[in-house]
């Protein structure tokens, strides 16, 4: 191997080592993905006995798993409009204005960021339950779901508003200047200006407050009542419960899911603008 | 930047939705779990706060000093694994052809985006004692005893294959640990490398360092600010992981989180959990102050 002193890519041990993670990284989901369709009534996971398509019809006829998938679709949609929301107009805050303790300010909004998550989920469940601020369950849907989607506002704007920080830093205040000098409202240069120039930004923030809503366990397992289940919440009682083959069903279903949001991040943006 | 004064109706629109949510949804939790965490059960649902420091003192209890001491190995011993594996990887992606580079990012990043339940639970299905990990073993096993065979030596490796508990030990949690965290690892050395100036290692190799040395003196240390930054955001979601423990170490492994859970679930002591919530709060915070204090020393060494 004569290569270059950072040609590392290049090297064969280098590769073999981005391959054996490639394998490590994958082999658990793609394991799951095909035994999804393992024709094996218990355990499922060890001996192929067939291929079926059973157990996506048993998922789909699973109304509790059914309402779960449904509830976390929801509470991501609705979480993610106010994340977005409020995560924008943190980021406008914080690149606009000069203002006393503003560093101070600067790391409370990052705190929900760092502060482990099991914290958080434990503080939300005892303030809710010590203000009386809890939804009832027999609430219209989706208003019973509110703590839940109160909780994943809280863990998501902050990532939003970094997001958005991010593209508004390409920004030229020039450009609003001159659209106050021409007679703009401060109103007017908001929303003809500048918010169409945070639109990537906005739309990077969303798609990471809707993927971390979806993928929150710990918070939801804590806000969560009895009778409002999440998809992570539901498929962890029956991972806990009854191993039956439906999980890899439903996992299916959710990693597919995943991928196509995936692909139309890809889409609307460079996928390197895209990690967060 | 504009002043706050001059614009202050505008200013007081944007600050205040924010400052609100988290006031009321962040800290005012928080202010109550640190009030309770002075508290003590006085019947099964209510709590009264006398200040008392009895839940502070029942973490330096034996049992929860080794819980302490099991959390911060394992969440330790997983950073390590993920700088280790990771690093090659991010090498290979910063040295990579332009084009390739964001195809071998989303290689990495895909399964991050999955979501964390369902690839604990993947990991759960191949590392059992019938799973397809102890499967390959065994497969292996058997080529070797056959092999040994061939040579007379049958039996070489014991009688029959025994599967590798994973689940239920730490090494099941350090290898879920890991799998989880790998692409948080590989993403800030990633950035690190994709910033470093090629030329230092061109000097290294001009002037006679072989490419074991150029990697260990200079490329490392070059890195290190991407080093430290992987391992506190490797470390810290470790510290206090739940669902990675819960599942893979089948209640025989637990860590903080699991022990926390029960507290408010199962145990019903809210008080006790909530001290042992803050303290695992007050270790993160430590943790970030050390890296702030790291990166003070940094900035004042290149001033001077």
């Amino acid at each position: 191997m004569s290569a270059g002193p950072f040609q590392y890519a290049r090297k064969t041990s280098m590769r073999v080592m981005f391959a054996l993670t490639f394998v490590f990284l994958y082999t658990p989901i793609i394991v799951l993905v095909i035994f999804s369709f393992n024709n094996s009534r218990r355990g499922g996971n060890v001996i192929w006995r067939g291929f079926t398509t059973d157990y996506y019809a048993k998922a789909f006829a699973n109304e509790s798993l059914v309402e779960a998938f449904v509830n976390s679709i929801a509470i991501a949609v609705i979480s993610t409009i106010f994340a977005v929301a409020l995560g924008a107009m943190t980021a406008v805050l914080l690149w606009r204005w000069r203002f006393p303790l503003k560093p101070v300010y600067e790391g409370l909004v990052a705190l929900p960021i760092v502060i482990p998550e099991i914290c958080m989920g434990v503080s939300l469940a005892v303030f809710f339950s010590a203000s009386g601020l809890t939804v009832p369950p027999e609430a219209p849907w989706p208003l019973n779901l509110g703590n839940i989607i109160a909780a994943h506002i809280t863990f998501s704007f902050p990532f939003a508003a970094m997001v958005i920080r991010t593209r508004l830093q390409s920004f030229s205040p020039e450009m609003a200047e001159a659209a106050r000098d021409l007679g703009a409202s401060e109103y007017q240069v908001f929303r003809d200006i500048l918010i169409p120039h945070m639109v990537p930004g906005l739309i990077a923030g969303a798609l990471l407050a809707f993927t971390l809503s979806l993928d929150d366990f710990v918070i939801t397992f804590f806000t969560s009542g009895p009778n409002t289940v999440t998809f992570p919440v539901k498929v962890y009682s029956m991972v806990r419960f009854s191993v039956t083959p439906e999980i890899n069903a439903a996992s299916t279903v959710l990693i597919l899911m995943t991928l196509c949001l995936t692909f139309i991040a890809i889409r609307l943006q460079k996928p390197t603008e895209m990690t967060p | 930047m504009e002043s706050w004064r001059r614009t202050l109706p505008a200013f007081a629109a944007f600050a205040g939705p924010t400052t609100l949510w988290l006031l009321v949804f962040f800290l005012v939790p928080l202010g109550i779990i640190w009030v309770y965490s002075f508290g003590e059960n006085i019947s099964l649902t209510e709590i009264r706060t006398t200040w008392t420091l009895s839940n502070y003192e029942r973490i330096f209890e034996p049992e929860i000093v080794t819980l302490f001491w099991r959390t911060l190995r394992l969440a330790g011993a997983a950073t390590i694994i993920c700088l280790i594996v990771g690093y090659p990887v991010a090498l290979v992606i910063a040295t990579a052809e332009q084009k390739w580079k964001p195809w071998l990012l989303l290689i990495i990043m895909l399964p991050f985006w999955t979501n964390l339940l369902i690839r604990t639970y993947a990991l759960l299905n191949i590392l059992g004692a019938r799973g397809r990990v102890n499967g390959v073993l065994e497969w292996f096993w058997t080529q070797g005893d056959a092999l040994a065979g061939l040579l007379g030596m049958a039996g070489l490796f014991g009688e029959r294959f025994t599967p590798v508990a994973f689940l239920g030990t730490e090494s099941g949690v350090v290898i879920g640990l890991v799998y989880v965290h790998l692409p948080f690892a590989i993403l800030p050395l990633y950035s690190a490398l994709e910033r470093l100036d090629r030329s230092y290692l061109e000097a290294s190799m001009d002037l006679g360092a072989g490419q074991v040395r150029t990697f260990f003196l200079i490329l490392v240390p070059l890195t290190s600010a991407g080093l430290i930054t992987a391992a506190i955001i490797t470390f810290i979601p470790a510290l206090g992981s739940f669902l990675t423990p819960d599942l893979l170490g089948r209640g025989q492994v637990d860590m903080i989180a699991n022990v926390i859970e029960r507290q408010f679930k199962k145990a019903n002591d809210w008080p006790f959990g909530s001290a042992l919530s803050l303290f695992l709060l007050y270790v993160t915070f430590i943790i970030l102050a050390i890296r702030a204090l790291i990166d003070m020393q940094a900035a004042k060494g290149r001033r001077a």
